[in-house]
C-alpha cells in the first residue's frame, strides 16, 4: 500500500501554528516580493478569493474582509516541512519527498487498518507539528495520488480516502474528469478528450496498447497504475538534478551594471552551493536579464556560457556569470529580473579522474568545503562582489517571525 | 534550582561537553583515553521529540512561583500528554500563555496570587498547545 500524504494549504497554514488566533481566520501568502496570492487558508477561499491573484489588484478587497496576509516565509516553512517528514518517517518503512508539502510513504510488509491508520497519521501530525494533512492510500502512487484528491474534496471522509484493492471505484473515477489523474495535465486532457476520454474511468479502461501508440510509455504506466499495478516506485534517494537554476525579480528595479552583477553574483553563488551539495561540477551556463514586459522598451535576453572547465568553484561561476551581464545589459533599462541556469551538469567523482582535477585544483576543492562548511555553521561567508544587504534583494514586507530557526524571534507567550 | 544554558539552543547544533579530556604527550597515552567516548548533548536530554518541540519566550509575571520569570525561555513539547499539574501553553481567546493544569476542578491556575484561576470547559485538551517541559534563564549577565 502507497501513501500520499499532502498538507492543506500549506503556507498558510504554516502562518497559523504559531498565531492559533488565526487558525479559523482567512489568511493569505504572497509569492516573492510580494508579488501574487499563492496560498489561501480555508477561510480566505471561502471568501472566494482566487488562487495566483496579484496583491495590488486585491489589495482593497483584503482589507475589507480583515484577510491577514503575510509574505513568504521560507526559513518557516521549510522547518515546519521537515518537522511533518521526520513525524511521517515513523510510520513507513520507506518515504519520497515529493515536494515541501507533499510526501510518499510506502508501507510494505505492513499490514493494518488502512483507515484507521491514515486517520492515526493525520492526528499525530496535527498533535506534533499543528499542521492539517490529507491522507490518500492506495495500490500504486498513482491512486495514492488520486485518493488524495478525493479526501481534499469530500468533508465526510475527514481528511482520509483509502482505495482499498478488492473496492469497485468505478462510480467515484467516473465522476472525476481525467486532469486529476497525476501526471495528466490540461494540454494532455484535451488531446484525451478528443479521443472520448474525459473521466478517470474512461482511461481506466481505455486500451493500454492505444494509449502508448498514441501518447507514450508514460501514459501507458499510468493507465496501468490506475489498474492497481505497480509501475512507478517509490524514490527514496531523489537523483541529482541535471540543471540548476537561481533566479529573482527584484525589490526594486534596477538599472546599474554593477548592482546587476552583484544581483547575479549572489544568485551564482546560491546555485553553486546546490551544485556542490549534490557533489557535481558544472561545464555550462545560461545568463538571463530582463525588464519588466508590460513597458514599451522591453528587453529580454539570454547567453550561453560555456566555462573554461568543468568546475564547482564559486569563484569561477560568479566570474563568468557577471562577464554574461555586462554582454547582455543595456544601459537605461530598469531591469526587473535576472537569473542563472548551471544547465550542463556531471557528477563530479566521474569527472574529477580524467581532467576535472587536472583544472580545478585541489586548493579551489579545499576553500569550497570550507565556504560551504562555515555557512553551514551560520557563521556567514560570502563573495564579495554579492554585496552586503542590497537594496533590490527580495522585498518581503508582511513576514512573519522565523519562529523555529532563530533564537532571537521566537514566539513570544504572555503571562500576565 | 535550573541550570541554564542558553547557547546550545543559539547554536540549534550539538554542543559536545567532553565528560574527560587529556592532552595526550608521545610516548606514555592516557589511561583515560578509553573512556572519552560519553559527551553530555544537552538537547538531546531536554528536547525528546525535536518535531514536536518549539521554543517560546516568557513574557509576564504570572508563573513566578513556580521559577519562570519574564524573559525566560520556555521549551514547549506538543507530543507529551498534559496531566494533572502540568505546566501547559493554554489557549485562552485564541491566544497563548502559560499555566498549571488543574484538570480536576477544570481551571487553570496561575503561579501568582495576584491571577486568578480560570474555569475551563470539558474537553481542556483541545485548548492546549503542549506541555513546558524545561524553562532556561541566562544568569551571566542579567538583564530584567
Amino acid at each position: 500500500m502507497y501513501a500520499l500524504v499532502d498538507a492543506n494549504s500549506f503556507y498558510a497554514s504554516c502562518e497559523q501554528v504559531f498565531r492559533p488566533e488565526l487558525r479559523d481566520q482567512p489568511v493569505v501568502v504572497l509569492s516573492n516580493n510580494d508579488g501574487c496570492i499563492v496560498a489561501r487558508s480555508r477561510a480566505a477561499k471561502a471568501l472566494k478569493i482566487p488562487d495566483l491573484q496579484p496583491y495590488f489588484k486585491i489589495k482593497p478587497f483584503l482589507a475589507k474582509h480583515q484577510v491577514h496576509v503575510f509574505s513568504s516565509n521560507y526559513e518557516l516553512y521549510a522547518d515546519l516541512s521537515s518537522r511533518v517528514v521526520s513525524v511521517l518517517e515513523e510510520f513507513a518503512p520507506q518515504l519520497e519527498v515529493y515536494s515541501i508539502d507533499e510526501s510518499f510513504l510506502c508501507f510494505d510488509g505492513l499490514s493494518v487498518d488502512w483507515r484507521a491508520y491514515g486517520l492515526q497519521i493525520k492526528q499525530r501530525i496535527w498533535r506534533d507539528v499543528r499542521m492539517p494533512v490529507c491522507v490518500g492510500m492506495g495500490q500504486t502512487k498513482t491512486l495514492a495520488k488520486l485518493a488524495n484528491h478525493i479526501a481534499k474534496k469530500s468533508a465526510k471522509l475527514k481528511g482520509v480516502c483509502v482505495l482499498h484493492a478488492g473496492n469497485n471505484w468505478d462510480a467515484v473515477f467516473k465522476k472525476l474528469p481525467v486532469e486529476t489523474i497525476w501526471g495528466v495535465g490540461r494540454r494532455l486532457a484535451k488531446r484525451l478528450n478528443r479521443l472520448h476520454i474525459y473521466s478517470v474511468y474512461d482511461l481506466k479502461v481505455a486500451n493500454a496498447k492505444h494509449i502508448r501508440h498514441q501518447f507514450g510509455v508514460t501514459l501507458e504506466r499510468t493507465v496501468a497504475e490506475l489498474n492497481g499495478e505497480r509501475c512507478v516506485n517509490i524514490d527514496t534517494q531523489p537523483s541529482n538534478k541535471k540543471q540548476i537554476y537561481s533566479t529573482r525579480s527584484f525589490g526594486q528595479k534596477v538599472q546599474q551594471l554593477s548592482d546587476l552583477q552583484q544581483a547575479i553574483s549572489q544568485y551564482a553563488s546560491t546555485a553553486a552551493v546546490k551544485l556542490r551539495k549534490q557533489n557535481s561540477v558544472v561545464k555550462t551556463i545560461v545568463v538571463f536579464i530582463q525588464t519588466s514586459r508590460f513597458i514599451d522598451d522591453a528587453y529580454s535576453n539570454t547567453i550561453t556560457i560555456a566555462l573554461p572547465h568543468a568546475t564547482n568553484d564559486t569563484r569561477t561561476i560568479i566570474a563568468a556569470a557577471k562577464q554574461g551581464v555586462s554582454r547582455l545589459y543595456r544601459p537605461g533599462l530598469a531591469y526587473a529580473k535576472a537569473g542563472i541556469g548551471l544547465v550542463e551538469i556531471d557528477d563530479a567523482t566521474s569527472v574529477q579522474l580524467n581532467f576535472f582535477s587536472q583544472y580545478q585544483s585541489t586548493k579551489s576543492l579545499k576553500l569550497m568545503e570550507v565556504v560551504d562548511k562555515l555557512n553551514c555553521q551560520q557563521k556567514q561567508v560570502f563573495f564579495a562582489s554579492s554585496g552586503i544587504n542590497p537594496f533590490w534583494r527580495m522585498r518581503r514586507q508582511l513576514k512573519s517571525p522565523s519562529y523555529t530557526t532563530d533564537i532571537q524571534e521566537i514566539p513570544m507567550i504572555k503571562i500576565s | 534550582m535550573k541550570v541554564t544554558i542558553l547557547e546550545v539552543i543559539k547554536n540549534s547544533q550539538t554542543i559536545d561537553i567532553p565528560l574527560y579530556s587529556s592532552s595526550v604527550q608521545a610516548g606514555f597515552p592516557s589511561p583515560a583515553d578509553d573512556y572519552i567516548e560519553a559527551k553530555i548533548d544537552l538537547n538531546k536530554h531536554i528536547i525528546k521529540r525535536p518535531a514536536a518541540t518549539f521554543f517560546a519566550r516568557a513574557n509576564g509575571s504570572s508563573m513566578m512561583q513556580i521559577g519562570i520569570l519574564d524573559g525566560d525561555l520556555m521549551v514547549v513539547d506538543r507530543s507529551v500528554k498534559p496531566e494533572q499539574g502540568a505546566v501547559v501553553i493554554a489557549l485562552i481567546d485564541g491566544e497563548m500563555t502559560c499555566k498549571i493544569l488543574d484538570k480536576h476542578r477544570k481551571r487553570l491556575l496561575s503561579a501568582n496570587d495576584q491571577f486568578p484561576p480560570i474555569a475551563i470547559a470539558d474537553e481542556a485538551e483541545l485548548f492546549i498547545e503542549g506541555v513546558v517541559t524545561h524553562s532556561l534563564r541566562y544568569h551571566y549577565v542579567r538583564i530584567s
